[in-house]
């Protein structure tokens, strides 16, 4: 991959190469979310998405994934803000060339007789799937790379969306092969 | 052992040694005032929560020791959110209890309910919620820990009250892992490759100062500090937060920096090319512009708080550590005689600016009584231990610029929060935890009548305080803004020098009231003073409402902009 293709990896809706991914361990308790939510807010540090859920079995720890914008501060100044916060663990940070990110779409979409098939085509083409029928709408799941959801999102423009949810991006470090 | 969760709070605080604690009881920390009948703990009854956290600040600045406040839910709670959002700017260690409704009630808007955990998150180092009674010990003892380790703050644990009933088996935790603090990991040591490189830089400048803030006393390093300036020759300013870190006496003390600061203070930091920034945070009223703010320096900056390197201007050299540590580091690094530049030039630059510019006002002359000279009469009948604690504003000023701080926690005020009526309850505090010494609050009357009602605190329980209000009649410092930067349009400043009666108003709250009102009143007023040593004396001294404090860079200039006395001016 070409380092301008790793740029444009980077890019897609909401998200462009002015912005890193944190991906960082909170413990489990009541209020952290907050914590974490108020710093970003109370210093003046952009949040273009936050996905959090238990990591471990036991649920002592969360993890969350926090894609923020290097524009609004210097991505130091938030990783040592954030880690100030008490409840919080550890912090990485993901370049966008060295993650995983995956994120999950659910929408749906108003169809006649013959965009029915249609939609149901595409969303066999980007490997997602129909998860519930109705008369005249469906409701699609599609996971995968975030700028894939920007794609198919994209083509969306050309059908009746009537809600869509994204669930913000999650990522962990790409493994080293040697 | 069994006990309920009451017990075992005040169990805790005693574990801790506390053995003073300053609140206002109430409903839901009703369960918790029982066992302080039986506790060695003296509980100072405060008559507004406010006064207790900023005694509880006033006790924690002169004796290196947390300061422990306690206060009911609701109202209580939210009382004292202005000294945790003061204690977290000036990064005093604040234990603060607050009582709680009942857990089955949280959320439910009962009576006297308040979510203050949500409230201070943003002006708490942390806080907790105490939802089950087993929790009381190791929580306390974790508040504690983390409020007086690393970057030293504020903390507060939000008792419900059925938790406070509930019973418990007691333990104390027996070492720091038991805490489950598992992100919490506060620095010590300074990188030594970065010690280092700060020798290399220090060896090399050639305009170096030692810009030496508050964390420099949190760390108890003044006696390194003194031994550091000592050796290299490098000239100090000490910022609001660290007047008595050095000696104002010493040849190498060249004042405060800052919008008030001393006008070398400021124009040796503008023109140096090394800042060896100690345990200060680079604050907007010491760089003043911060893009003009010594153009042509480097940086070396030590702070326990890592965050604190690159907030505001990007260091060359940042250490994270604690500063005695580092700077006993530095030492190391540089040697018993470091090899430095010649800086004789350096400082034949600096005599010539003290000698130009230096602290000046007007003589009364017959007129009103000059603020400033209340400070020097004041400083001048002093001991070299009396403690200084000033409100925020002129009078603020004038006390840090013209007191001679010869010793570290000496000075207490209110710095980063800019705190108006800090200075009554805060000497309070600084004289519970230092009996022995002369405690003298200087206020403005602006300030003191926002906290005053807490001289019936001190009179009850016999802590003998002074307060001299430099009473100018005004909100002095805002009608100083008004009058340079506002065409002397002067807004809801007035306050009047006789409303209240000032002397009355003491003798009401069970202190010794005098009054000063010629500048010959002033030598005999403060000797008086100085006589009672049984109960809190309040002097009025109604003193010249049109001076101004100089020198002065206005908000969002260049530190280059320095304006001074216009007498100074006028010689030059």
């Amino acid at each position: 991959m070409t380092p301008a293709e790793l740029t444009s990896l980077a890019g897609g809706k909401g998200a462009s190469p002015r912005h890193h991914i944190l991906s960082v361990l909170v413990e489990n308790k009541a209020g952290v979310l907050a914590r974490v939510a108020g710093l970003f807010s109370r210093r003046g540090f952009n949040i273009y998405s936050l996905a959090v859920a238990p990591t471990d079995e036991d649920e002592h720890f969360s993890r969350i994934t926090i894609v923020v914008d290097v524009e609004s501060a210097p991505l130091e100044q938030v990783i040592m803000q954030l880690d100030k916060l008490i409840n919080v663990v550890s912090i990485g940070e993901l370049s966008p060339a060295e993650a995983v990110e995956r994120e999950l779409m659910l929408v749906t979409v108003a169809v006649g007789p013959t965009e029915r098939s249609q939609v149901i085509q595409l969303v066999g083409v980007f490997g997602g799937e129909v998860v519930s029928v109705g008369a005249d709408r469906v409701t699609v799941m599609l996971a995968g790379r975030p700028e894939k959801i920007d794609d198919f999102e994209g083509l969306l423009e050309h059908y009746t969306v009537v809600e869509l949810q994204r669930t913000g991006r999650v990522a962990l470090p790409k493994l080293d092969r040697h | 052992m069994k006990l309920t969760g009451a017990q075992a709070l005040i169990k805790s605080l005693e574990m801790q040694g506390v053995d003073v604690m300053f609140g206002l009881p109430g409903g839901a920390i009703l369960p918790v005032y029982d066992p302080i009948i039986d506790s060695s703990i003296r509980h100072i009854l405060v008559r507004h929560e406010q006064g207790a956290g900023h005694m509880a600040e006033g006790y924690a600045m002169v004796t290196g020791k947390p300061g422990v406040a306690m206060v009911t839910s609701g109202p209580g709670a939210t009382n004292i959110v202005t000294p945790l959002a003061n204690a977290y700017m000036d990064s005093t260690p604040l234990i603060v209890v607050s009582g709680q409704v009942a857990t089955g009630s949280i959320g439910t808007d009962a009576f006297q309910e308040c979510d203050i955990t949500g409230v201070t998150m943003g002006i708490t180092k942390h806080n907790w919620l105490i939802k089950d009674v087993q929790d009381i010990p190791r929580v306390v003892a974790a508040a504690f820990h983390v409020a007086t380790t690393g970057r030293p703050g504020p903390v507060l644990i939000d008792l419900p009250k059925d938790i406070s009933n509930a019973p418990m088996e007691w333990y104390w935790p027996s070492s720091v892992g038991e805490l489950d603090l598992p992100g919490y990991h506060p620095v010590t040591f300074g990188d030594p490759v970065l010690v280092g490189q700060a020798a290399e830089l220090i060896s090399a400048a050639t305009r170096p100062v030692l810009y030496v803030g508050g964390g420099v006393l949190k760390a108890r390093a003044a006696d390194a500090l003194r031994v550091l300036a000592e050796r290299t020759g490098i000239p100090v300013v000490t910022t609001l937060m660290a007047r008595g870190a050095f000696p104002d006496s010493h040849p190498q003390a060249l004042g405060m920096p800052g919008m008030h600061g001393h006008y070398t203070a400021v124009t040796a930091m503008q023109q140096s090319d090394l800042l060896v920034s100690l345990g200060a945070r680079f604050d907007d009223r010491v760089t003043g512009k911060i893009s003009a703010f010594a153009p042509g320096a480097k940086i070396i900056h030590v702070d326990i708080d890592p965050a604190e390197l690159g907030k505001v201007r990007v260091p060359d050299v940042g250490i994270a550590g604690d500063c005695r540590l580092v700077i006993e580091e530095l030492l190391l690094a540089l040697g018993d005689q470091p090899v430095l530049q010649d800086l004789a030039p350096w400082w034949r630059q600096i005599r010539e600016w003290q000698e130009r510019f230096p602290l000046h006002y007007a003589d009364a002359d017959g007129g009103a009584i000059k603020p400033q000279n209340v400070v020097e009469q004041l400083r001048d009948a002093a001991s070299e231990d009396t403690i200084v604690v000033a409100g925020v504003g002129q009078h603020q000023m004038w006390a840090s610029q013209y007191w001679n701080f010869e010793h570290p926690y000496t000075w207490v005020n209110s710095g980063g929060a800019g705190t108006m009526g800090f200075a009554v309850p805060a000497a309070i505090g600084a004289k519970v935890g230092r009996p022995e010494r002369t405690v003298w609050a200087i206020d403005g009357d602006g300030c003191f009548q926002m906290t005053a009602q807490e001289l019936v605190t001190a009179s009850a329980e016999q802590i003998p305080v002074k307060i001299a209000i430099l009473n100018n009649a005004y909100l002095g410092m805002v009608r100083q803004w008004q009058e340079m930067f506002y065409e002397e349009r002067y807004s809801e400043v007035y306050l009047s020098p006789d409303l209240p009666d000032y002397v009355k108003w003491a003798e009401a709250m069970g202190c010794v009231g005098i009054r000063a009102e010629t500048p010959e009143d002033v030598g005999p007023a403060i000797e008086k003073a100085n006589s009672i040593d049984d109960r809190p004396v309040v002097v009025d001294f109604r003193t010249d409402a049109f001076e101004k404090v100089f020198p002065m860079v206005a908000a969002g200039s260049s530190n280059d902009d320095i304006v001074v006395h216009p007498d100074l001016h006028a010689g030059s």
